[in-house]
């Protein structure tokens, strides 16, 4: 019995790591592969290790920057502001809308959310247009708030804090307002921390949204100096003649997209599987 | 009456305001504006000309490579995708709830992986693997093996390009529905797993039917919702796949493809949101069919 359980447990352990190794996999490669010098860079099949590691290519990505007539610092600045701005931003706009749909019954809650729904399932192709005439009509072009305020409403987000209310059981609230808390102390004191992980998920899907998206600078900014970093790295490649120049620096900008993701990803998800070892809803 | 009844919902009004502002700027006026588009014909440079139902009708009735490719194909696909994304979500996130705390966040990540470095891990792990020559990873596999004579063209022979498109979109379907619902899976309260064993739960899988899949209805219905959208929103896969636009014999023809076919190409705005609107009913019908399966009664 003991044995026949503890084969189990390693068999189902195997499968779990053989299985994490081959989804990691594109990791580990873009890790690899900002290090290749030229000649491995194009072997194909692709190679996933790096046989002889140089760090050219980040000399190459400096020396591309260092000529570019926007000083790259100012990108980045830029990316580090809306990425910033914009998790906190979303997080707390979509949690103070979730409460309400989930919790309060307020005249005209199922509409709005089956919209937020219904809107979450159109194609985003055609409604560039329309939505460049909105915020050309706002006059926010060439402004953080045209980086900040067309991503800040998000119904994926709203939804998945909204699943995760709906679980606070209804009685926890009546005593936290019996208590004589308002609705905010309310919301920041039993809500917000019996949410945390979706909350910690919605600010993951934020980060990743904001750091890598290029539609705003692609439509809203004309000024160079309000474009943000994925930006930059994408006319990297872009619009060359052949091909192979500056694939290095490609690569490295592969990765360093790829970096801060990943450690906003871990941090997070670790607070999101740690809060909960403690605090099952009851 | 009806006044001092919204006013008494006051605050609830107060703080939905700012995501409905944002949203009803930035989502919900341009897609009425692209619903509206969808009655006339526009090509991006003139003023719309209004024409009716013009649009909708072609498309049901004439548009051989929407009937005849997009449909089949986007039906073919969501219907293994979509369930089948769901399911390998959901059973990757009960797995990694039976690991030990500590590497639950790293299996976790390897997971999301597809997800995190979308572009970048398709064409680096897939196209060397499904390669049509004896160099590519899975031919060479075979035909070692003995399975296979010939190297299968597996992205731009027609009859199995389809085939490659659902493995590689399975292996990405590890989202944010799997993210919550591996959040809701860790939530439950695990004094009613103690309970259970009392009243007679034996292993794990009645744990899972009886407990878990119960405790976490909220999450399992997110994670449906988004298993829908991202099915039907799927597009550009197959091109990728294949390297053709369009596809070979049209095989991996969906229906996204098809607007981007029209706005993009042949800049027929007006067509392609008539397409999206036809997208938007299709996956609005599937919603409902999976809210009923999970939706509580007061929904």
């Amino acid at each position: 019995m003991r044995s026949s359980n503890l084969v189990a447990r390693i068999s189902f352990n195997t499968f779990m790591l053989a299985l994490s190794v081959f989804m990691i996999l594109p990791i580990i490669y873009i890790f690899n592969h900002a290090f290749k010098p030229y000649h491995e860079l194009f072997v194909y099949p692709p190679t996933f290790f790096v046989k002889e590691p140089n760090v050219q290519n980040f000399v190459e990505l400096f020396w591309v920057t260092a000529n570019s007539i926007v000083p790259v610092t100012r990108y980045l600045f830029n990316s580090v502001v809306i990425s910033g701005l914009s998790v906190l931003g979303v997080t707390i706009v979509s949690a103070l809308c979730a409460y309400p749909l989930s919790k309060h019954p307020f005249p005209g809650k199922k509409f709005i959310f089956s919209t937020i729904i219904l809107m979450l399932m159109f194609t985003p192709e055609i409604v560039q247009i329309p939505r460049y005439l909105v915020v050309s009509e706002l006059g926010i072009m060439n402004t953080y708030w045209g980086h900040l305020l067309p991503i800040l409403a998000s119904p994926v987000a709203v939804f998945l804090l909204k699943q995760f209310i709906d679980q606070i059981p209804d009685s926890l609230i009546e005593a936290s307002k019996i208590d004589g808390a308002n609705e905010v102390v309310t919301f920041v004191r039993i809500v917000i921390p019996m949410c945390m992980p979706a909350i910690a998920t919605v600010a993951i899907l934020a980060f990743q949204n904001s750091w890598g998206n290029i539609e705003t600078s692609t439509l809203f900014m004309q000024d160079d100096e309000m474009k943000n970093f994925p930006y930059f790295l994408s006319t990297l490649t872009n619009n060359l003649a052949n091909n192979v120049a500056r694939q290095g620096a490609a690569a490295v900008a592969a990765l360093i997209m790829l970096i801060p993701n990943l450690i906003f990803f871990i941090i997070l998800q670790s607070k999101v599987i740690s809060t909960m070892a403690h605090s099952g809803i009851k | 009456m009806e006044v001092s009844r919204l006013w008494s919902f006051r605050t609830s009004y107060l703080f939905i305001a700012p995501f409905l502002i944002c949203f009803t700027l930035f989502i919900v006026i341009p897609i009425i504006a692209a619903v509206g588009l969808s009655f006339t014909y526009y090509n991006g440079i003139e003023r719309p000309r209004f024409i009716g139902w013009s649009n909708f009708q072609y498309l049901i009735s004439q548009d051989l490579l929407f009937l005849k490719y997009a449909i089949p194909n986007t039906f073919k696909f969501a219907i293994i995708v979509g369930p089948g994304g769901y399911a390998a979500a959901f059973l990757l996130a009960w797995l990694i709830s039976k690991l030990r705390g500590s590497v639950r966040k790293w299996v976790a990540l390897a997971m999301y992986t597809p997800s995190l470095t979308i572009g970048i891990a398709m064409t680096i792990i897939w196209l060397p693997l499904l390669s049509g020559d004896r160099i590519g990873y899975l031919n060479s596999i075979l035909l070692k093996l003995g399975l296979i004579d010939v190297p299968k063209l597996w992205v731009t022979n027609p009859d199995l390009l389809m085939n490659s498109m659902i493995a590689v979109t399975l292996w990405s379907s590890m989202g944010v529905g799997f993210l919550a619902m591996l959040a809701g899976i860790l939530n439950v309260d695990t004094t009613l797993y103690e309970a259970g064993k009392i009243d007679g739960i034996r292993n794990s899988l009645q744990e899972l039917w009886f407990l878990t899949i119960p405790s976490m209805k909220p999450q399992m219905l997110f994670g449906a919702v988004m298993a829908i959208v991202t099915t039907f929103k799927t597009g550009s896969i197959g091109v990728q796949l294949s390297g053709q636009n369009p596809t070979p014999s049209y095989a991996g023809h969906l229906i996204v493809n098809h607007i981007d076919d029209y706005g993009f190409i042949r800049f027929e705005m007006g067509y392609a949101a008539a397409i999206s609107v036809f997208l938007l009913i299709v996956m609005y019908g599937a919603n409902k069919l999976s809210w009923s399966l999970f939706g509580s009664k007061e929904e």
